[in-house]
């Protein structure tokens, strides 16, 4: 069974959220509208809701990583669940042995979610496989496998923006190639059936078949830019460019940084995405990063209201029916 | 099937009443989702609130998330006024058990410290399960435990009662 299937119970609900590969436009609009409903909660005076009082979530982090570990935080808090953060330092593999090890004493502390990152695709996966059936399983970014609640809380802001995917053409720009936020936002927009969905990028950092996903390739910025709604610039992962694959961050820029110039052939209401940490000068320059029609704080907010919908509608599914009216 | 407006128009004689006793000039409406709502749109409009209308969803102050879950259909709550100091009136269609005017007001000490809570209710059906009561009721229900009393919306707004057998 895969990882697709795995995520889900007996009904078809996600009991754990682990890729978005597989999952239907009702599981993507269920978490939007309910994330939609959470957006509001931090503008109140008690930025908090009693949804998960009493439970504990607990954040393995095998990899550094500062906004999706603190965004998960504040989730959790904002649930009113108790937060536990273990950064884990670890070797590139999954250990099998003493993996399951730290699970076991976890899972002994009575807690009932993971939210867990690693640098090994599948690590979710696993973890999910061999905890016990109470706890619920959050990937927040595998390998180069999947990163699906950052996907989530793309199309959350594509859609606070621009709530129609259907005419939609949104460009993916950057380092395909290394990039799970990439391919976890390329299945989330053609679940909801985004009309256009186009790569930008070199020849190198393009992963092989990538037409296959349902997407159109350009090696050319300005060409693939024109007339798009959405552009999301990826981050040069320059600690995984090892093998050459660009001669130089100077000429990258030059070919596929995202400036003002450019961005002037994209729709006239486009609107500017990253996932960050963004290389200022690399793949975006600043006065586009800080502009106008950037969105990229506006992602990290959201991405609060996202992970709380995902936190409470797997949790939910682990409630225990007791066959009583509601 | 009943219609309800007659119901509703008797609440808002009692809420005229009660507000000019309680010497309340300007009250804040809150109607809880959904059928709450609907009760609260046509009591706004008949005693000519300024206010704008208030809407509460309290799916994640339910009690029942460790049986049930998330609610799907959860919609944002909205309250597009100041709670604080405010006298507030909190309005559902059917009053049960109490649980959801116990999460409604814990959800509005979340938004800030009101003047006073009135609680109307479109139908009181007993089986109160909290030490819950309601100010004004359009209607009192003694009904057989395993009936269901459901009001359909928004137009017209319609009360099914199913009685048990």
């Amino acid at each position: 069974m895969s990882a697709t299937h795995f995520q889900l119970d007996a009904q078809g609900r996600l009991q754990h959220f682990l890729t978005i590969e597989g999952l239907t436009c009702r599981h993507l609009t269920e978490i939007l509208d309910i994330a939609e409903s959470l957006h509001g909660v931090a503008e109140r005076r008690v930025k908090k809701l009693p949804t998960l009082h009493g439970k504990t979530v607990v954040n393995l982090f095998f990899e550094a990583s500062t906004r999706t570990r603190t965004t998960f935080e504040l989730a959790a808090k904002r649930l009113s669940a108790d937060v536990l953060t273990l950064n884990i330092a670890t070797s590139s593999a999954v250990k099998g042995e003493s993996l399951l090890d730290t699970l076991r004493n976890i899972e002994a502390m009575q807690c009932d979610m993971f939210v867990v990152r690693h640098s090994q695709s599948g690590a979710a996966e696993f973890i999910a496989r061999h905890v016990k059936p109470h706890i619920a399983v959050l990937n927040a970014g595998d390998g180069r496998h999947a990163h699906p609640t950052q996907a989530m809380l793309d199309v959350f802001t594509i859609r606070r923006h621009k709530p129609d995917f259907p005419s939609l053409r949104v460009a993916i720009v950057g380092d395909i190639l290394h990039s799970r936020v990439a391919r976890s936002l390329i299945h989330a927009l053609s679940i909801l059936g985004t009309g256009d969905i186009r790569v930008i990028a070199p020849r190198t950092l393009l992963p092989a078949q990538v037409e296959n996903l349902g997407v159109r390739v350009f090696h050319h910025l300005p060409e693939g830019l024109r007339d798009v709604d959405v552009v999301v610039m990826l981050r040069l992962q320059r600690e995984r460019m090892e093998g050459a694959l660009l001669p130089s961050e100077q000429e990258f820029f030059q070919q596929y940084g995202l400036t003002e110039e450019r961005l002037a052939l994209a729709h006239p209401d486009a609107i500017v995405m990253h996932p960050g940490p963004i290389n200022r000068g690399v793949e975006i320059d600043s006065r586009v990063a800080d502009g106008p029609r950037s969105v990229i704080l506006e992602q990290v907010t959201n991405g609060i209201a996202v992970r709380m919908a995902i936190m409470s509608i797997t949790l939910g599914h682990h409630a225990r029916p007791v066959g009583e009216e509601v | 099937m009943r219609d309800a407006e007659f119901l509703i128009e008797a609440m808002a004689g009692q809420l005229r009443d009660l507000l000019t006793r309680r010497r309340i000039a300007e009250p804040a409406l809150i109607g809880i989702h959904t059928g709450g709502v609907w009760v609260a749109e046509r009591l706004h409009q008949r005693l000519g609130v300024t206010t704008p209308l208030g809407r509460l969803d309290i799916s994640f102050y339910r009690d029942d998330f460790s049986r049930i879950g998330v609610n799907p259909q959860v919609r944002p709550s909205e309250l597009p006024f100041d709670v604080d100091g405010r006298h507030l009136i909190l309005i559902d269609d059917v009053l049960y058990t109490g649980r959801t005017v116990r999460a409604a007001l814990n959800e509005l000490f979340d938004y800030g410290r009101p003047a006073s809570v009135l609680l109307a209710a479109l139908v009181d059906r007993g089986g109160r399960e909290l030490p819950i009561e309601a100010h004004v009721v359009g209607a009192r229900l003694e009904l057989p435990e395993g009936s269901h009393v459901q009001l359909t919306g928004p137009d017209p707004l319609q009360l099914l009662i199913q009685t048990a057998p």
